[in-house]
């Protein structure tokens, strides 16, 4: 563990400056529309000064009270899926002469320093898993562009959601060491805590010339960790993927499926999943066409689609689908379950249907 | 090719319509350094762009070693495919690939090889015939076995009978509805096992065809003794990226593009058979 230093919220524009001074675009929470929300930010004083959210299940509230903290509140709709995985981009595009003959030439996505203050340790997890998707096998360059210049300042989670079961996931509320950060930050009600975990954020730490951290403060820390984990409420049952497995028939996929609108909600916030479409947008010219991917969800009709059938026709089989990769098939691809416990899936379902919830009653294997 | 997302130009050297929805696309790359750069094994497949409209992916059936040209067999079933079928020689296609793990030709070298395929002629399986009749002295017998649902339903029925004629080959067919010109079996792929006398412990089965077809298929051909881990089902499935990335052709821990299409029976035998997956 790399030694801890003190930054006094007053002085929090210093963290902001001495990243663009090392050339990053900083982004950075903030209360937009009613919801937190990652977005260029060059000055500290945007920070949600004061915000706090209320999460349950299906629903999501901003409240301003008169903290003194940046970072009193969960996460927002986004983790860190959007600025790496865009919702949508053009992967190459071709040109065509009239005597039909086509060029062929790759778009790239522009290369940018870009840091990112506010990361949670459940975004760090989704990142890992994104890692291991996009750059693992054949490397998914568009993907891989983002990802080389991002630098990761995270901060630890003080103020779990009702939702959240970060915990029982072991991917938070506090992030482990070598969990990707460059720099770490717990805050307290006078300033943060900040740490390094790369040699980038170890130099750029150096850099600031911050006091030590006094043993108080580490204490007060500790202590505010345990409280974010034993707030948490919620939970994945015990060997989840294995309680799954032998429960494709259970009639809970077909009970909560008639809740389920289907809207694809939970698999845009959730920041692990990965699938996307590809889409041919020809121009009007007519001599032009771009070749696009988009993000898609298991839930609508075109995701199973197989030369004219739909390989999934109902409700209940996309949520199965959804449910049942997330947490009995992602070990088999990437070593853990897909889910990180964000809790975000819970909130911004429209029906508020709950993964934990579902994910018990499947387990008990009869009728819920 | 350096982006695997991005297609390289082929030319349509030659287009063969098979019956009134199937046609076969002979390719040739237009850029000679890609032509002479690609290779592929028998059971991959390319994903094919047609200019404005978009990609599908469609299994190569020519020979590995034919450095001429790359053929397609497509039927016409959606948005992409009927476009694509009114091309015509000269015409230019954008070609991917190849994606995807093929037939295990090699370690079915000196064993008998059994073919099995269900539905409207199976072009996956058309690619690996061709390549154990090009290379007769490396395989034992070949038993070439096809079910259709109606008499009417076969074809390339020139080919199945040239095929029954070559030494050492034994070809099979059975529709579940026969007909009056119908001289073969009546009933589902499975009533030719018997007549087929397997080598079971020194055969190496390659199926293709509709899900159902492969699982009745496959329990028929456990049942007669073959090994489990020396049956072959080649897979269909959504793909939109090849390189599992995007998401659609997973089939629970599975993606179909990357870790098949063609699956040993015990790697998929538990998710065959499951509505949805």
């Amino acid at each position: 563990m790399s030694s801890a230093v003190f930054l006094p919220h007053a002085d929090s524009q210093r963290l902001f400056d001495l990243l663009h001074g090392a050339g990053y675009q900083t982004l950075a929470p903030q209360a937009r529309n009613g919801a937190i929300q990652f977005a260029p930010l060059a000055s500290a004083q945007g920070l949600p000064w004061g915000q706090h959210d209320e999460q349950r299940p299906g629903h999501y509230r901003l409240e301003q009270d008169h903290s003194p903290r940046a970072f009193a509140w969960a996460n927002g709709p986004q983790a860190l899926k959007p600025l790496l995985f865009a919702p949508q981009e053009t992967l190459w595009q071709v040109e065509r002469d009239a005597g039909g003959q086509m060029r062929f030439a790759a778009v790239a996505p522009p290369q940018q320093a870009r840091a990112v203050i506010g990361v949670r340790p459940c975004d760090l997890a989704a990142l890992k898993i994104h890692d291991a998707h996009f750059l693992g096998g054949a490397r998914d360059g568009h993907y891989a562009a983002r990802r080389q210049g991002l630098l990761l300042v995270a901060v630890n989670c003080s103020h779990p959601a009702e939702t959240c079961f970060c915990a029982a996931t072991g991917d938070g509320p506090a992030a482990a060491e070598h969990s990707g950060y460059d720099l770490l930050l717990d805050e307290l009600d006078e300033g943060f805590i900040l740490r390094a975990g790369s040699e980038t954020g170890r130099a750029l730490l150096g850099q600031l010339g911050l006091p030590a951290a006094s043993a108080a403060q580490a204490q007060q820390a500790e202590r505010q960790q345990q409280d974010a984990r034993d707030i948490q409420q919620r939970g994945l049952p015990k060997d989840v993927s294995q309680g799954l497995q032998g429960q494709m028939d259970h009639p809970r996929w077909q009970q909560v499926a008639e809740r389920c609108l289907a809207c694809g909600n939970c698999t845009s916030v959730c920041p692990t999943c990965f699938c996307h479409s590809e889409r041919e947008q020809p121009a009007l010219d007519g001599v032009s066409s771009e070749h696009l991917r988009e993000w898609d969800s298991c839930f609508t009709s075109g995701h199973s689609y197989l030369h004219g059938h739909l390989v999934r026709e109902s409700g209940a089989q996309r949520y199965r689908q959804w449910l049942m990769h997330k947490l009995a098939w992602w070990p088999e691809q990437f070593g853990r379950i897909g889910c990180v416990g964000c809790g975000r899936c819970i909130s911004w379902c429209p029906v508020g249907i709950d993964i934990t919830a579902e994910a018990a009653a499947l387990c008990q294997g009869e009728q819920a | 090719m350096n982006d695997l997302r991005q297609p390289h130009e082929a030319e349509i050297i030659e287009r063969v319509q098979e019956t009134p929805s199937i046609y076969t696309l002979r390719l040739r790359f237009t850029d000679p350094a890609v032509h002479a750069a690609y290779r592929f094994a028998p059971g991959q497949f390319n994903m094919l762009y047609l200019y404005g409209v978009g990609e599908v992916p469609i299994s190569i059936v020519s020979d590995p070693e034919d450095e001429h040209i790359v053929d397609h067999t497509i039927r016409a079933v959606g948005r992409v495919t009927d476009a694509m079928a009114r091309l015509q020689v000269g015409e230019r296609l954008g070609v991917r690939g190849p994606y995807g793990r093929g037939w295990p030709v090699e370690q079915a070298k000196g064993r008998d090889v059994v073919i099995v395929t269900g539905g409207l002629g199976c072009a996956p399986v058309v690619s690996v015939i061709n390549y154990v009749l090009k290379r007769r002295d490396r395989y034992g017998k070949l038993t070439i076995m096809q079910g259709v649902k109606h008499a009417d339903d076969l074809i390339w029925r020139e080919q199945y009978e040239a095929w029954s004629q070559l030494p050492n080959t034994q070809v099979l067919l059975s529709a579940s509805e026969g007909g009056p010109l119908w001289p073969w079996h009546v009933g589902h792929v499975p009533v030719l096992f018997d007549k087929a006398a397997l080598d079971v412990a020194n055969s190496t089965v390659m199926m293709c065809g509709p899900e159902g077809m492969m699982i009745a298929a496959g329990k028929g051909l456990l049942e007669q003794g073959i090994p489990a881990e020396d049956i072959y089902l080649s897979m269909e499935r959504n793909m939109q990226c090849a390189v599992g990335k995007c998401g659609h052709c997973q089939m629970g821990g599975q993606f179909v593009c990357k870790d098949g299409p063609v699956f040993s029976w015990p790697e998929i035998v538990a998710r065959l058979g499951i509505k949805g997956v």
